[in-house]
């Protein structure tokens, strides 16, 4: 080939840029709410605590915020991880009978259900990587058999509990805020941290950009594609705890019930693309945001739950389009061309 | 002859690069037309704003003395431009008469009638020369046969101007034989061909006249018998030949026979693919692997990295048996390999220059001890520096860069690594004159500074020129050994010694 190949769409480096579009996406939508219903804006303080609609934002979006990250390494690798709502579920299982039938105190129940999270999330990673199944078919046989396990574990009941402790995870307050909301910027930043401060971020990345060229190189593809859907289980373990934690029950056929694809749609949202290669961490807790805040509003415009998806399908739509280079330019020269003519 | 297609102060730039500035291009009906230049001459964006590929920014391009914009190349296929480009744009899972017919199969009623498809495609395929069953199944086919069935494709619609780019690269000699008549018929027949090549030597045998090209400029327009090849390379490199000429030379004859051998290979095959296969590499050697299409150079290749990991025979490395199942187990062991498919063997394509360059470096070390950032960036501008790698930049993404330039990278990326053995599969392949001399002259040098290499390339004559020794291989065996003097002939007389009736591909 003889060319300066045609510049293409590359990001150019880093967040910046790339992570603009999400934000403008979430700004429109604040604004919206600006206009519409300014009580969105009411913060209070009550015995210490924050509260008002930011703050259960916040909150509530902290399940699809964790589920975001493990969700961005693992679409990275240029694969998808459909079991996380399932997985949810059976942490929450296992953890609400560690603690009521097997009276374990509740921090040793919470690594037990990280480690079944990730070793959950390794059996996946195993399928994709050493048997060569699709991420979508691996990862859909956990997402089906998953709730059946968690009502094995519970015995087909609903578990409930009043821990102090577990109850806490959900729903207890720490520096004003949700307890939540720390456990979202911990794991957060650990995964930062691991991923750009070690060579693994790249390692995902190249990985997800090209297999094979990777592997030539001698890179241990297959551990990370195995660690990544790991860590997807793990953080898919936080997150069905969280839930639990907030009903103060097990529900094994309601928790983290479509919460696959919240998580799949704020990694998108917030600009990795789902071919896999460059990933933006931010950019999905952005994306997370960016959905419950959605949520959140239809909620409060008292719309029914059964026809909120539609709105909510819009606003991501438009969100994947406006980050889609081709489309902007597009619609650049729409109205250029309507301008001059 | 009339003039066909006209292009006058043709422009195009790209964000950071004028690829083109006020380009001529003049076409007659009936003659073929070589397109020359090196990497990043412009080449492929002239043939791409031609096609339909790209718009041009300035200048006018007209076709049969009318102006033409082509959106896209279907535009330019009904305009009466149809294109091959160096790249096999076909589709696998279809049978050979789909692809040639696809987006124009006969029909009746809407229906498909596949018996006229066929007999359609048969007859395109047999103006080549072919003799296929054109209901085959084209992933069936080996890449030559698929690049003439691009060919064939092209020629099916009415076309007035056949643009040819690099379509020869993976063509054997009589392949290329056999297209180059069909290619010279058609110009009797009045159409007009562009065509763009890196060897010279079809460059002399085939074309009429030749326009070069030199950093996105018009340079010159020749009638090609009237050109001198130094004149012409000349032209194309901006400078006195005589360093590209230079590096043509033979490698001094001084072989290290003294030093211990870094690789010793035994009767080495993978059942069903390669092999046997015995070969010695010595610190210091250049081992070129000579052969046919298809006579088993690069499964050779990918056996001793450890991508598809032998079952027979016996491997050492430096004397210690080493059966190297995996690519990681054969870098650990000092191998590097540069494999013929830069794009999707070699590059991360939307990763940075400096990510693609440090990255086997990165994986040696393993995840967790991280290069530092500012010994990365320092690296990348060693390698970027020595190599004379042409990029904006060390964190524009490797994608961005010419053929040419991606290669080096790549070459940059094992160089980096110090390795005791680099196999280069191919280094040479779609790149111009001008970086093909630059890569044969790093090879001369990584060899005097004591690595070892092994070589392989399908110009024959570039194996001869590199290589200290040559193995030969046909049907994917070992069929000799040629060492001290030797030339192209004693190698091709090699190869077609006893029992060759059977070609290879």
């Amino acid at each position: 080939m003889a060319t300066p190949d045609s510049p293409g769409n590359s990001r150019p480096s880093l967040l910046g840029s790339a992570l603009i579009w999400p934000l403008l996406s979430l700004a429109a939508l604040l604004l919206f709410n600006l206009v519409w219903q300014p009580s969105f804006y009411r913060l209070v303080v009550q015995d210490g605590h924050l509260y008002g609609t930011f703050v259960d934002i916040l909150n509530q979006g902290s399940k699809a915020m964790l589920l975001s990250l493990g969700m961005t390494l693992v679409i990275a690798t240029g694969g998808v991880d459909l079991s996380v709502g399932s997985v949810m579920a059976i942490a929450g299982a296992l953890a609400a009978v560690l603690v009521v039938s097997a009276g374990l105190p509740f921090a040793a129940a919470l690594v037990l259900c990280l480690i079944a999270g990730a070793l959950l999330g390794a059996w996946n990673g195993v399928l994709v990587t050493f048997l060569r199944v699709q991420p979508i078919i691996a990862t859909l046989i956990l997402m089906v058999v998953g709730r059946g396990i968690a009502m094995l574990i519970t015995g087909g009941q609903i578990v409930t509990f009043e821990t102090p402790a577990f109850v806490y995870f959900g729903n207890g307050h720490f520096l004003g805020l949700p307890f939540t909301v720390t456990l979202v910027v911990i794991v957060f930043a650990l995964t930062a941290l691991l991923t750009r401060r070690t060579a693994i971020g790249l390692f995902i990345e190249a990985a997800g950009d090209n297999e094979t060229a990777s592997r030539f190189c001698g890179a241990p593809v297959r551990l990370v594609k195995v660690l990544v859907y790991s860590f997807s289980g793990a953080c898919a373990a936080l997150a069905g705890l969280i839930a639990t934690s907030n009903i103060k029950a097990a529900d094994s056929s309601r928790v983290g019930e479509l919460m696959e694809l919240d998580a799949i749609f704020a990694v998108v949202v917030g600009g990795t693309a789902l071919t896999g290669g460059r990933f933006t961490l931010l950019g999905s807790i952005i994306g997370a945001l960016l959905i419950q805040t959605l949520t959140t509003t239809m909620y409060n415009l008292g719309m029914p739950p059964a026809i909120a998806p539609v709105p909510k399908a819009i606003v991501i739509v438009l969100a994947c389009l406006l980050q889609s280079p081709a489309f902007r330019k597009q619609m650049t020269g729409l109205f250029s061309r309507r301008a001059t003519a | 002859m009339n003039l066909l297609l006209s292009a006058r102060q043709v422009s195009k730039s790209f964000p950071g690069v004028k690829a083109l500035a006020g380009v001529q291009l003049d076409l007659y009906r009936g003659e073929i037309h070589a397109l020359m230049g090196e990497n990043g001459a412009g080449k492929s964006t002239m043939i791409k704003l031609i096609t339909g590929v790209y718009k041009r920014d300035e200048g006018s391009i007209t076709f049969d003395g009318r102006e033409i914009h082509p959106k896209s190349p279907k535009d330019a296929e009904a305009i009466g431009i149809s294109t091959v480009y160096q790249e096999v744009n076909l589709i696998p899972t279809l049978s050979i008469a789909e692809n040639v017919m696809l987006g124009r199969l006969p029909r009746k009623w809407g229906v498909i009638q596949w018996r006229a498809a066929r007999e359609q495609a048969r007859r395109a395929t047999q103006r080549l020369g072919l003799d296929l069953d054109v209901s085959r199944e084209l992933s069936g086919c080996s890449i030559a046969i698929q690049q003439m069935i691009a060919i064939a494709r092209a020629l099916d619609v009415r076309c007035e101007l056949l643009v040819l780019d690099e379509p020869t690269s993976s063509l054997d000699a009589e392949e290329v034989e056999a297209l180059f008549k069909v290619l010279r018929k058609l110009r009797d027949d009045g159409l007009a061909i562009l065509f763009v090549s890196h060897f010279l030597d079809q460059i002399y045998a085939l074309t009429d006249r030749l326009t070069v090209l030199r950093n996105g400029q018009f340079i010159a327009e020749s009638m090609t018998a009237d050109l001198p090849r130094l004149e012409l390379l000349g032209q194309m490199l901006g400078r006195k030949v005589e360093a590209a000429q230079a590096a043509h030379h033979a490698p001094p004859d001084e072989r290290p026979t003294a030093h211990p051998k870094l690789v010793e290979a035994r009767d080495l095959g993978l059942r069903g693919v390669v092999g046997p296969v015995d070969f010695t590499i010595a610190p210091g050697e250049v081992l070129g692997l000579a052969g046919l299409l298809g006579s088993g150079r690069t499964e050779t290749a990918r056996m001793l990295f450890g991508v598809d990991p032998h079952d027979t025979g016996d491997l050492r490395v430096s004397g210690e048996p080493a059966p190297l199942r995996t690519p990681a187990e054969a870098i650990r062991r000092g191998f590097a390999f540069c494999s013929e498919d830069r794009k999707s063997e070699g590059i991360l394509p939307h990763l940075s220059v400096r990510e693609n360059l440090l990255f086997a470096m990165q994986a040696s070390r393993g995840p967790l001890r991280r290069i530092p950032r500012a010994e990365q960036t320092r690296i990348a501008d060693h390698y970027i520096a020595a190599l004379n790698i042409k990029t904006p930049g060390p964190e524009t993404p490797i994608r961005n860069l010419s053929g040419g330039n991606q290669q080096k990278v790549l070459l940059a990326r094992w160089l980096a690594m110090q390795p005791a053995l680099i196999i280069l599969d191919e280094p040479t392949r779609g790149i111009d004159v001008g970086a093909k001399a630059e890569i044969e002259k790093l090879i001369a040098s990584l060899r005097e500074k004591g690595m070892a290499v092994l070589f392989i390339s399908s110009e024959l004559e570039e194996v001869v020129r590199v290589s200290s020794r040559v193995v030969v291989l046909r049907d994917r065996k070992k069929i000799g050994e040629l060492d001290g003097s030797f030339d192209e002939n004693r190698v091709l007389n090699m190869i077609a010694a006893p029992s060759s009736s059977h070609g290879d591909s």
